[in-house]
């Protein structure tokens, strides 16, 4: 039954074409003041930012990490038909990791000539796969949707790496964003610095403009990347990446990172 | 010259001293308008004042008014972070209350913000040019910012004053020497 229910959460999870849609964690808001506060996510994969228009995402890989770096419980969770939504208690001063973050395996075989699909994880591969299976294509795919909020003084406990697929390093703190201002962020790919990996960055909003206008750049030697805000808003950035150094022999790797970030007026 | 070390600044060096002692002679006046505004659903606006250097490092807290009997178990501090601009600077590693400085939201009218030139942020200043930053922010309502640049230590009567257009309304400080 789980790996069904992890079946049907990948087919939403990873839409194919993969550039067709956007995962994405929408905070109600990121920055709180007082003793304690709330807030609430909504998460869900649509092309338009940051519209549920398509189908929620999956709540299965949900990690909420406190300030002190250890995990925090997500409250009401609830998958709907467009979006699925969790809150949030902040009762200690700091900053606030949600993400969703998933591995999974897709293997693309041939069996008595009949092509088969096959997604799940990586222990129940050998069990799941006929050994007759022929042109076996292996593709180990790591993604992380996430976002973050601050009650009070910001830390950048929560935001340590956990060195698995592609994410960001915070040279900037992601709670501290202004309009008109640079953020420094490095991509790490297993922990490591990531050159030339493509980013793209959107505001939100687009379905009342014209044009999208996002923002493209490629991560430089040292995996950094500089985002210059041009106006306040929530941003999404997405970044995507593919190569055949999975850990899996002859198998490609695939890692995406989302993360939605509040950019406030100065 | 020389100023006599006392009691009440034992740790000072000599040269801090001299300032200090230069300030305490030193008059900070400053009043904030608060425009009464015609609007279905007023709130008092939340108000911070606080002196910057000129690298926009926030030196000290000079005012910050709040609701403070705000019923529920966070009072008014919810909504502190409303003044985006002295939350980002200083706000958020304030402790609040502090004696002489935070208080009650005020209404709609002229109000006076004391300022202790023996005390900090003043106290000890290094002489240079620094901004007075007001901001207001308005619950179901909007945020303004100000600023008033002056010179320290005074060399002469200074007064320096701007006007806002939404949530603030006349803004002045004089210092004198």
């Amino acid at each position: 039954m789980r790996s069904l229910r992890l079946i049907a959460a990948l087919a939403i999870l990873l839409p194919l074409p993969a550039e067709a849609h956007r995962a994405w964690m929408l905070p109600s808001s990121t920055i709180l003041s007082g003793e304690d506060g709330w807030a609430t996510f909504d998460t869900a994969v649509s092309n338009d930012l940051f519209v549920f228009e398509h189908v929620p995402m999956r709540l299965d890989g949900l990690i909420v990490t406190g300030p002190d770096g250890n995990a925090v419980k997500a409250e009401n969770a609830t998958t709907g038909k467009f979006r699925s939504s969790f809150d949030l208690h902040l009762v200690r001063a700091g900053t606030y990791r949600a993400s969703v973050a998933n591995e999974f395996l897709f293997a693309n075989y041939k069996l008595n000539g009949e092509t088969k699909r096959w997604r799940g994880r990586v222990e129940n591969f050998e069990r799941e796969i006929p050994r007759e299976a022929q042109d076996l294509k292996l593709t180990q795919s790591f993604q992380r949707t996430e976002t973050f909020v601050t009650l009070g003084k910001p830390n950048t406990a929560a935001l340590a790496p956990t060195g698995k697929g592609l994410e960001l390093r915070a040279d900037t703190h992601p709670n501290n964003l202004a309009a008109g201002e640079t953020a420094r962020f490095t991509l790490l790919l297993d922990g490591v610095p990531a050159p030339g990996i493509e980013v793209e960055i959107v505001r939100g909003g687009a379905r009342y403009r014209d044009k999208p206008g996002e923002m493209r750049m490629k991560s430089g030697s040292d995996g950094s990347i500089a985002v210059t805000w041009p106006e306040a808003g929530m941003y999404w950035l997405g970044a995507e990446m593919q190569d055949d150094k999975a850990s899996l022999p002859k198998a490609r790797r695939r890692a995406t990172y989302n993360a939605t970030f509040e950019v406030l007026p100065q | 010259m020389r100023f006599p070390v006392t009691a009440l600044f034992p740790t000072l060096a000599a040269a801090p001293a001299l300032l200090a002692g230069a300030a305490a002679a030193t008059e900070l006046t400053m009043s904030v308008q608060i425009p009464r505004l015609d609007v279905s659903e007023y709130h008092r606006p939340y108000l911070a004042v606080w002196l910057e250097g000129q690298d926009g490092t926030a030196l000290g807290n000079l005012a910050v008014w709040y609701e403070l009997r705000k019923q529920g178990p966070e009072g008014g501090t919810k909504y502190l972070k409303d003044m985006r601009q002295w939350w980002r600077r200083i706000g958020r590693e304030t402790d609040l209350p502090i004696d002489g400085v935070s208080g009650a939201t005020r209404p709609a009218g002229e109000h006076a913000v004391s300022l202790n030139p023996d005390a900090p942020p003043f106290a000890g200043l290094k002489p240079g040019t620094y901004e007075v930053v007001v901001e207001a922010a308005r619950e179901v309502g909007g945020r303004e910012v100000l600023r008033l640049p002056l010179v320290w230590p005074p060399a002469a009567t200074q007064t320096v004053g701007a006007r806002g257009t939404s949530e603030l309304g006349a803004v002045s400080l004089t210092l004198k020497p």
